[in-house]
């Protein structure tokens, strides 16, 4: 009986979703493209980390991958950087594949270690990837990045341009109404085969894998090939949603894809509840948007001072926010904001069928000794 | 060739403390399972105690003060938020201490803003010359303080009841416990030592040649972590192990940053550490000391 309802709310939220270009401001539509942008990260790191059981570090490596593969393909090449000039909707395809290709590669490490210890491989990535794009500066752009260009399809052009003026019932179409459309579209697909990946035979072996490796193994799941799609999986969306920032912000740089970003993708599916995509989606939306709305709405909140000087700027102060909410959320909340949503549709219901149980990172091995509150080992 | 010995001293001196920060980490993963990604804003902390008490109640109080400081952050983290975990498991411990580093951090941040505050330390910026060697008197001491501190934790883990409880709590937590272990006791002893071993580290990475306390820091107590896991996620003696590889490789490859630029490009010290631990992992999934997991059924 929850089945229905659900359809009906994600069909609503589209609705909205639709219709939200007609009356937004450019600052709101700016700041729902990085929202959907990072959303489609978060659900790929969700993949990850909730279903699979693997922690990762490394997301914003595998978006900076993305990112710069489809500014290097569909890029012209200038007199400071290379490019391919390849049709941007190849570019979009590469970015994701290109990253699922580096996860891929870098599955030797990934099959073989588990849960936190995988964590602190990925860490180093995120300084490798750094490194690298600041030398490669043929490709990149080095330390200031380069340009990127704007999405297009024959015919039309997802900017200002090509066709210069696009009104829809009374609306003007610029590059961002136009983009909103694209990216609720790969928002869209995005949550959809997440959600099919989780509940079919692959999430279920990933679960699996999750809760108990050993016991995964006498079921028939190939523990370590288990690991390595998980990887690659989350990896190919990390990718995309590296392309579609690029494309949100017009440029990418190396900064933009820092450690902070990864711990922030995290923070977006912890949040959320670990193992939820409608949870990921929530927490990107709440991440990604507290700094940008304060920054915006900074002059009218009387205990924000302006960047700078001292005082608490709007940076700091949402970042301090969301630290003290994922502390909030993992000592009270069990299972994030989906867990406490699936606890309260449950008692309204009168039924537990909703309470849905916690995924974790590195559950304990079945069969280990019940723990104590003393030690979390 | 005084230049290369000068570069490997250097290395051996920072890798030293390197290693106290990545026994921290070692202390705090046994004693409680957690992987404490807020170590680098401890680290960051206990600098910071010293850098603003040294001018009011004078810089040996103030390192006292830094110690304790960082001692009693780490106990009460893990007393009000580890412990109360609605769900405790190594992976939603390491996401819990993300979100305690990102407030520390951005606390700290906040507080000492683009100044670089002075420590104060009374060796300031004297050298100490050995032949044709230079090098400075912050890294000699340093490296007698961490020898003094590891010989301590040695005597302490072999010697001592509650150390030997603490190997015990780590080895198998519940057995402990039954033969009468207190495991809260066990773990905020943990806690707190890795909390003054960060906090001595965070002195002598912010003392000279370091320009001085700023937020900085706390990153490049990051750089600890690959020494960590090089060493083995469970061993002291693989943390020094692994901080003395870290120390080495970073100073080789930045001292001799420009004959490799063309291979590495720039600035490839700060990478080397990943680079190796990386390639470490590949080859060893538990470390150079760690002990192998064991999979129950």
């Amino acid at each position: 009986m929850f089945e229905l309802p659900k359809k009906l709310v994600g069909l609503v939220l589209l609705l909205v979703a639709l219709a939200l270009p007609f009356v937004l401001t450019d600052f709101w539509l700016q700041t729902g493209l990085f929202v959907m942008a990072t959303a489609v990260g978060a659900v790929g790191l969700t993949l990850l980390v909730g279903v699979a059981g693997q922690l990762s570090l490394g997301h914003a490596a595998f978006a900076a991958i993305g990112a710069y593969v489809y500014a290097f393909t569909t890029g012209e090449s200038t007199t400071t950087v290379e490019g391919l000039g390849l049709p941007p909707l190849l570019g979009l395809v590469l970015a994701a594949l290109v990253a699922a290709g580096v996860g891929a590669a870098f599955s030797p490490v990934a099959g073989r270690l588990r849960g936190i210890y995988l964590g602190l491989a990925t860490l180093g990535l995120v300084f490798v990837v750094r490194h690298l794009l600041v030398n490669l500066d043929d490709w990149t752009g080095g330390f200031v990045g380069r340009s990127v260009e704007p999405f297009a399809v024959p015919g039309f052009s997802f900017s200002n341009r090509d066709p210069d003026y696009l009104a829809i019932a009374g609306v003007e179409f610029e590059g961002l109404h136009r983009l909103w459309y694209l990216f609720v579209l790969v928002a869209v697909l995005a949550i959809w085969l997440a959600s099919n990946i989780r509940s079919g035979r692959t999430g279920r072996a990933w679960a699996n894998v999750r809760d108990s490796e050993t016991a995964a193994a006498a079921m028939g799941v190939g523990v370590a090939g288990a690991k390595r799609s998980a990887f690659v999986v989350s990896s190919a969306y990390a990718g995309m949603a590296g392309a579609m920032l690029a494309l949100a912000y017009g440029r990418v740089a190396p900064d933009v894809f820092s450690l902070t970003a990864s711990v922030d993708y995290l923070v977006m599916i912890v949040l959320g509840g670990l193992g939820s995509v409608a949870g990921a989606v929530v927490g990107a939306v709440f991440v990604t948007s507290l700094p940008l709305v304060l920054a915006q709405y900074s002059s009218a909140l009387p205990f924000l001072a302006a960047p700078g000087s001292g005082g608490l700027d709007p940076s700091t102060a949402s970042r301090i926010v969301y630290g003290l909410a994922i502390i909030a959320v993992l000592v009270f909340l069990r299972g994030g904001l989906a867990g406490a949503a699936g606890r309260l549709r449950g008692r309204l219901t009168g039924s537990r069928a909703g309470a849905a149980p916690t995924p974790a990172v590195d559950r304990p091995v079945a069969g280990d000794p019940p723990r104590s509150k003393e030690t979390t080992r | 060739m005084s230049y290369f010995l000068e570069q490997v001293l250097n290395g051996l001196s920072y890798g030293l403390v390197l290693s106290l920060i990545a026994a921290g980490f070692a202390i705090v993963f046994t004693s409680t399972g957690v992987l404490n990604f807020a170590h680098g804003s401890i680290v960051l902390l206990g600098a910071y105690l010293v850098a603003v008490l040294h001018d009011t109640i004078g810089f040996w109080p103030a390192v006292l003060v830094g110690l304790l400081g960082a001692a009693v952050v780490g106990v009460l983290i893990n007393m009000l938020l580890v412990r109360h975990l609605a769900d405790p498991n190594p992976g939603t411990a390491a996401i819990l201490m993300l979100g305690v580093d990102i407030v520390l951090l951005t606390e700290l941040t906040r507080r000492i803003g683009n100044q670089v505050l002075t420590l104060g330390a009374p060796w300031g910026a004297s050298v100490v010359r050995l032949g044709d060697v230079t090098l400075p008197t912050g890294r000699v001491l340093a490296a007698g303080v961490t020898v003094v501190a590891f010989a301590g934790l040695w005597y302490l883990f072999s010697r001592t009841d509650l150390g030997v409880g603490m190997r015990a709590a780590a080895a198998d937590g519940p057995t402990a416990s039954l033969m009468g272990i207190r495991l809260s006791r066990t773990a905020a002893t943990g806690w707190a030592l890795a909390g003054i071993l960060a906090a001595v580290a965070g002195i002598f990475l912010t003392s000279f040649p370091a320009p001085g306390v700023a937020p900085t820091v706390a990153l490049s107590a990051f750089a600890a972590i690959p020494a960590w896991v090089l060493g083995g996620f469970d061993s002291v003696p693989g943390a020094v192990v692994g901080g003395l590889l870290i120390g080495l490789t970073s100073a080789l490859v930045t001292g001799y940053e420009a004959e490799l630029e063309p291979f590495l490009g720039a600035g490839f010290g700060e990478v080397a550490p990943y680079v190796v631990m990386i390639v470490v992992l590949l080859v060893r999934p538990s470390g150079l000391m760690g002990s192998k997991e064991a999979v129950r059924v």
